[in-house]
């Protein structure tokens, strides 16, 4: 069910001509491009060693992860509804079917581009694979409930939906795409460090060029807000499912 | 067969629930076709949702022992991007079915031709409808539940989907909902009126109809008078 529903989603998403694809790596390339000429150019000033392609990569591959998912979920019963006629297809088949798109879309930009980039001679291999992996994986649970937790509430309350996209913005400058924790005063690190995104990719950052920064994290604080997300977005959800009244 | 017992559905309004039905008792067996009247809004569609399981019940339970469609309308439920080769393969994804003869049906009685590789939002709305028609004929069910069917299309392609329907499926347990006098007479053996959420069952016809009138407001003296006027 998922799956036909995935393949759908991606027909409509991506259109037919393969230039639709392409867009995938474009967006965050040029992305990535202009934070690595705009960090260049200004190093003299901040003097840091990190490396600027890995931290550019890894923040703005991270931001789409939890940015996305919740954006695509927030309207998707909407266009979706006509779907609800066939039995088999739940609201919750609709919203994993969007989630599972999105972090697909996410992680195969993030691999192509780290691979590209690698080629160049612009970045060096993550230090440990598996952590860039875990926290990934992290990020892409947190994404997952957040979209669910946006979802199940816009579509009770309409002002939600509508709320998300300038909240995403907000939240964007904190989440570390373009900071690391370290360079905070010690009490704005505190604070910082209870958006979960943070501190999931600071444990991704931690993984790839881990030796050339201080990491700050705390993985069980970031796993339970993911679980509570989850938990509180599918519960949501079905609500919906239940009350999917009359258009 | 399908069997609801104590069903009712409450929605949602701005002031307040209001009840669309309520204690609907009705069981359906293999091959009876059903027709169903009523005023816009007395619940004729709701009670179509709730047996095709898109919308769960507030109340009662629905029994189904049968495969039951979806509710075939006209409009059908396409995504305007896609084209009408991709709606038909979405279909036989979810429900399980191969691909290639089904689309070569579809391509048969759509009458569609190269419009099958355009997007749906390029269709005239009599295009949309023969696609979504063939579409909903593609996958075999025990009861089909037809809401409003013949509202569109020209007289050649109504005329194969009754072929298609009532007597290729002539076995087939039915409910039809519609406001033509001729189509349920000529298609149903019983009647179910809709009247602020409860329904009458009525095996005669004539009988339904100048009951149905009288909902409308729009009665007639008695039924001698009415049948002249269906003429």
């Amino acid at each position: 069910m998922i799956g036909a529903l995935f393949l759908r989603e991606m027909l409509t998403r991506y259109g037919r001509n393969n230039i639709g694809f392409l867009w995938l790596f474009l967006e965050p390339m040029m992305f990535t491009g202009v934070i690595t000429a705009f960090w260049s150019a200004t190093r003299t000033i901040h003097g840091s060693s990190i490396p600027i392609v890995a931290f550019a990569l890894t923040g703005y591959s991270s931001l789409l992860m939890w940015r996305n998912m919740p954006g695509r979920c927030a309207g998707a019963l909407k266009s979706n509804k006509t779907l609800l006629f066939h039995r088999q297809v739940t609201v919750l088949d609709v919203y994993f079917a969007r989630i599972l798109l999105e972090f697909m879309a996410a992680s195969t930009s993030f691999v192509i581009l780290g691979i590209i980039y690698t080629a160049m001679g612009w970045l060096e291999p993550p230090e440990d694979a598996l952590q860039v992996v875990g926290g990934w994986m992290l990020l892409g649970w947190f994404g997952a409930g957040l979209a669910l937790t946006v979802a199940g509430l816009s579509e009770k309350y309409e002002i939600v939906g509508k709320l998300w996209p300038p909240m995403s913005y907000l939240l964007m400058p904190l989440s570390g795409v373009a900071f690391i924790v370290d360079a905070l005063p010690p009490k704005l690190r505190e604070i910082a460090l209870y958006l979960p995104m943070l501190n999931a990719l600071e444990y991704l950052r931690e993984g790839w060029f881990g030796s050339l920064m201080n990491a700050h994290y705390d993985l069980g604080y970031v796993a339970t807000v993911n679980a509570v997300l989850t938990f509180a977005g599918l519960s949501l959800v079905r609500q919906t499912q239940l009350d999917t009244s009359d258009e | 067969m399908i069997k609801l017992t104590k069903v009712s559905k409450d929605y949602r309004t701005k002031v307040g629930w209001r009840r669309v039905l309520s204690d609907i008792d009705l069981t359906i067996n293999p091959g009876e076709r059903v027709g169903i009247l009523g005023r816009n809004g007395a619940g004729k569609s709701t009670l179509i949702r709730l047996i095709s399981g898109a919308e769960p019940p507030s109340a009662g339970t629905i029994e189904r022992n049968m495969s039951v469609s979806w509710p075939l309308a006209f409009t059908g439920g396409f995504h305007g991007t896609l084209t009408g080769a991709d709606n038909v393969r979405f279909i036989c994804r979810i429900y399980g079915v191969d691909f290639g003869p089904r689309f070569q049906f579809v391509k048969d009685f759509s009458d569609l031709g190269i419009y099958l590789n355009e997007p749906v939002a390029n269709y005239s709305s009599g295009m949309r409808a023969r696609l979504a028609f063939a579409i909903s004929m593609t996958i075999d069910f025990d009861c089909y539940l037809i809401d409003e069917v013949m509202a569109v299309g020209d007289e050649r392609f109504r005329e194969r989907c009754r072929i298609e329907l009532f007597e290729k499926r002539r076995d087939k347990a039915m409910l039809i909902v519609s406001h033509s006098h001729r189509y349920l007479k000529g298609n149903c053996n019983r009647f179910l009126l809709f009247r602020e959420g409860t329904i009458e069952e009525h095996e005669d016809f004539e009988e339904v109809y100048f009951r149905y009138k009288e909902t409308l407001g729009e009665a007639f003296q008695n039924k001698q008078q009415m049948l002249a006027a269906m003429q």
